[in-house]
């Protein structure tokens, strides 16, 4: 049995001076899952993240990456190996969608024929074409474009992880439709680890395989997404009375 | 109009050669500026605590007016002192500002989710500097290095003040002459290049925040090409100083200007070296701290004022004495005080030349008897120095029958020679008194200090090239009063170049 993709083992952790956002939070994703952590705001599903690739550090207890503590990881190297979608996308505006993309490649000194043919192969795969798109500029593109974008950006270098922060939480409800099947079909061929955080359950559902329900700084449920919706805990029930969305089967 | 166009076609290789140190002064000061103000601004933007009182420092430094801040430079080692190396310094530090300012300006304009993404896709703080930071913040840094250059185009005319060259020059020589034509000969130019410079690094700027880094590219590579072209030229344009140059200074009047090209062109002449000339050095001290610090290697000092200014010795009224005391004091500090050159620029009292011939006046012993009828005119300073007019009516017994009038000193000329005073005290060598037929009566008691102009260089060049004493000695007791007086005329009131105006007189007397 390989060890879980990522793993939280009693994870406390606040901002100076402000309450616990994490209090001893323990959380298991195995490989090739896709975890929804659903939440109001400010419940520190962002935190977790940043957790994730060492944009922050815990203040007790350990997160694990590939089986590996992030204080033990080089940070670098951790962060190029864990893809991150951001809530408000953060394309530089000042290169272009291709030099966007290639940004990680380059980074790690892909050859430039290498770096091409990722691109093009990327861009294709959020259904972007290359040919129309590569050599445009983020600030021509629409929302849900740029957010396409964004996940191509960070797939680039097939990272076996991939941490989503309210990625499609902008869009109008059509385009984020169209993501969330694109984001399924797109999942369905690279079987990534995936934690999406997300406020809305409806989202949930529609992306997740597993959903976590965050309260209070810890783990108030974390089950299929099918069992989660027919919970009777209710303080998950005032989530789903929410956004009234029936999952899939 | 015509003017000033006629004065850049006789003057154009020392107009190319003047625009050309100002380029180079401009671009060599605000890319200095550049190199370090950058740096300076992403470690302060950083550090926020720090920032804060950097930007205080700087701001201080930039209301500090640039004449003082050359002053404050002079006694300086390494940075200070006169020449185009302080001048650089200054221009630097007045640099600095816009350029920190904007950069950090800059950088903490950046969208923190930009920097986020950046830093969470593993780029390292270098490459988040390079690939992300940088040219985000580099449209906002352009703009700071437009107005350090711009401003830059401004200073720079101030640093002709310390002999460092440039447009100023003419600026400096045209207030010094009164002369408007010179004054534009140098404004005008300067004017120019300044808006060039701002509409240059404009464009840039707006190709820069246009995001198309292609073509933003292309422009930072045009400029650079364009600025590479222009400092190549001014380099070869400013190019002025050949290897072991005599390098003659003056101060910054008329007078000055004409002796400075006096020694420049007998040394060109009789010693055969070539000469660069750093006329119009401001005033005294810094001519003086110049000739110590080796920028200049000769220019022409007044006994009496090197006494009192230079060295802070009492004042004596006998020629020969300052002469000598003069001469060993310059002696002690490595330098060498070369004999009078025959004219001492000391007061003069004048009369109208009709009344001095129908009397037969020659001294001011003569002009007592008429003193009597008279009416005389002084300048503020005059009336009060001690060594002005109450001395001067006690040592030779002058009774006017009313206070004299005081007016401003060039005007005094003006009235006597329009009858409304009779007797002035004026400089003995203004052009003015050819100009308007004064006569200056001797000094037969001699009331005045003695100011006799002589040559004063570094003992060192002297000895490095026997050739220049005697080219300088040759000097001695040429330059009567009158000749003097007859050259500050064709500059100030003819407006003839200095050039010419030297080179006739050397002609006429060799």
């Amino acid at each position: 049995m390989p060890a879980p993709a990522i793993e939280f083992r009693g994870v406390s952790f606040a901002r100076p001076g402000r309450p616990r956002v994490l209090d001893h939070f323990n959380l298991t994703v195995e490989a090739g899952d896709v975890l929804a952590l659903v939440g109001r705001s400010g419940a520190g599903k962002s935190t977790l993240l940043r957790l994730v690739n060492r944009l922050l550090l815990p203040d007790e207890g350990a997160v694990l990456v590939q089986g590996r503590d992030t204080r033990e990881w080089e940070p670098i190297a951790l962060r190029r190996s864990v893809g991150y979608v951001l809530q408000d996308v953060g394309l530089f505006p000042h290169m272009s969608i291709a030099e966007n993309v290639a940004v990680v490649p380059r980074l790690e000194r892909w050859s430039t024929e290498r770096i091409a043919s990722r691109v093009d192969e990327l861009l294709e795969l959020v259904g972007l074409p290359a040919t129309e798109f590569a050599q445009r500029w983020p600030d021509e593109l629409s929302g849900g474009q740029r957010q396409r974008v964004g996940v191509a950006r960070a797939l680039a270098v097939d990272p076996p992880v991939l941490l989503m922060d309210e990625p499609f939480g902008a869009l109008d409800p059509l385009t984020r439709a169209e993501l969330h099947a694109e984001f399924r079909r797109i999942q369905s061929h690279l079987r990534k680890t995936v934690i999406i955080v997300t406020h809305d359950m409806g989202e949930a559902f529609a992306l997740a395989d597993r959903v976590g329900v965050i309260e209070d700084g810890t783990l108030i449920a974390n089950d299929r997404a099918a069992a989660v919706a027919a919970s009777s805990d209710p303080r998950v029930r005032r989530l789903l009375d929410a956004v009234p969305v029936i999952p899939r089967a | 109009m015509t003017r000033l166009f006629s004065f850049w076609l006789s003057h154009r290789s020392e107009l190319a050669s003047l625009f050309g140190q100002h380029v180079l002064l401009v671009a060599g000061s605000t890319l200095v500026a550049v190199a370090l103000g950058v740096p300076l601004g992403i470690f302060a933007a950083r550090r926020p605590r720090l920032a804060s009182p950097l930007m205080a420092i700087a701001s201080i430094v930039q209301t500090i007016p640039s004449l003082a801040m050359f002053g404050f430079l002079l006694p300086v080692p390494l940075v200070g002192g006169v020449g185009a190396r302080a001048a650089l310094v200054v221009l630097i530090l007045y640099g600095l500002l816009p350029i920190v300012r904007t950069t950090i300006a800059g950088l903490r304009g950046i969208d923190p989710s930009i920097r986020e993404a950046g830093v969470a896709m593993g780029m390292t703080p270098g490459e988040l500097l390079r690939q992300v930071e940088l040219p985000l913040a580099l449209p906002s840094i352009v703009a700071g290095v437009r107005v350090a250059a711009v401003v830059g185009v401004g200073s720079a005319t101030i640093a002709a003040a310390i002999g460092a060259g440039g447009l100023g020059e003419y600026i400096y020589r045209g207030l010094s002459m009164v002369d408007t034509t010179v004054i534009l000969a140098g404004a005008v130019p300067a004017a120019v290049l300044a808006l060039a410079v701002d509409a240059a690094l404009l464009w840039l700027e707006k190709q820069l925040s246009a995001r198309r880094r292609s073509g933003s590219r292309r422009a930072v590579a045009t400029i650079a090409a364009i600025v590479a072209g222009v400092v190549m030229l001014s380099s070869a344009a400013a190019a002025r100083r050949a290897s072991g140059a005599i390098v003659v200074g003056s101060k910054n009047f008329t007078e000055q200007l004409v002796l400075g090209e006096l020694l420049a062109q007998a040394i060109e002449h009789d010693a055969g070296l070539p000469v660069d000339r750093r006329l119009n050095l401001g005033g005294t001290l810094i001519c003086d701290r110049a000739l110590v610090s080796g920028d200049i290697d000769v220019y022409v000092e007044y006994t009496g004022t090197a006494l009192t200014a230079v060295f802070h010795q009492p004042v004596s009224n006998e020629s020969r004495e300052v002469f000598e005391t003069v001469r060993t004091l310059y002696a002690k500090t490595g330098r060498t005080l070369l004999p009078p050159l025959g004219f001492n620029n000391t007061f003069a009292i004048l009369v109208r030349g009709a009344d001095a011939r129908s009397r037969g006046l020659r001294t001011i012993d003569d002009a007592v008897p008429q003193s009597a009828r008279w009416r005389a005119g002084f300048g503020y300073e005059f009336v009060e120095r001690p060594d002005g007019y109450p001395g001067l009516a006690k040592a030779y017994g002058l009774r006017f029958p009313d206070a004299p009038r005081v007016m401003d000193l060039t005007l005094s000329y003006r009235a006597l020679a329009a009858g409304q005073v009779d007797l002035i005290a004026g400089d003995a060598t203004a052009g003015l008194i050819k100009g308007l037929d004064l006569v200056q009566l001797e000094d037969n008691r001699h009331y005045f200090p003695p100011y006799d102009a002589a040559a004063v260089a570094r003992a060192g060049t002297l000895l490095r090239y026997p050739q220049l004493r005697t080219a300088l000695e040759r000097l001695s007791g040429r330059v009567s009063a009158a000749d003097m007086r007859a050259m500050n005329y064709a500059a100030d009131v003819e407006h003839r170049d200095v050039a010419v105006i030297v080179r006739e007189f050397l002609a006429r007397t060799r």
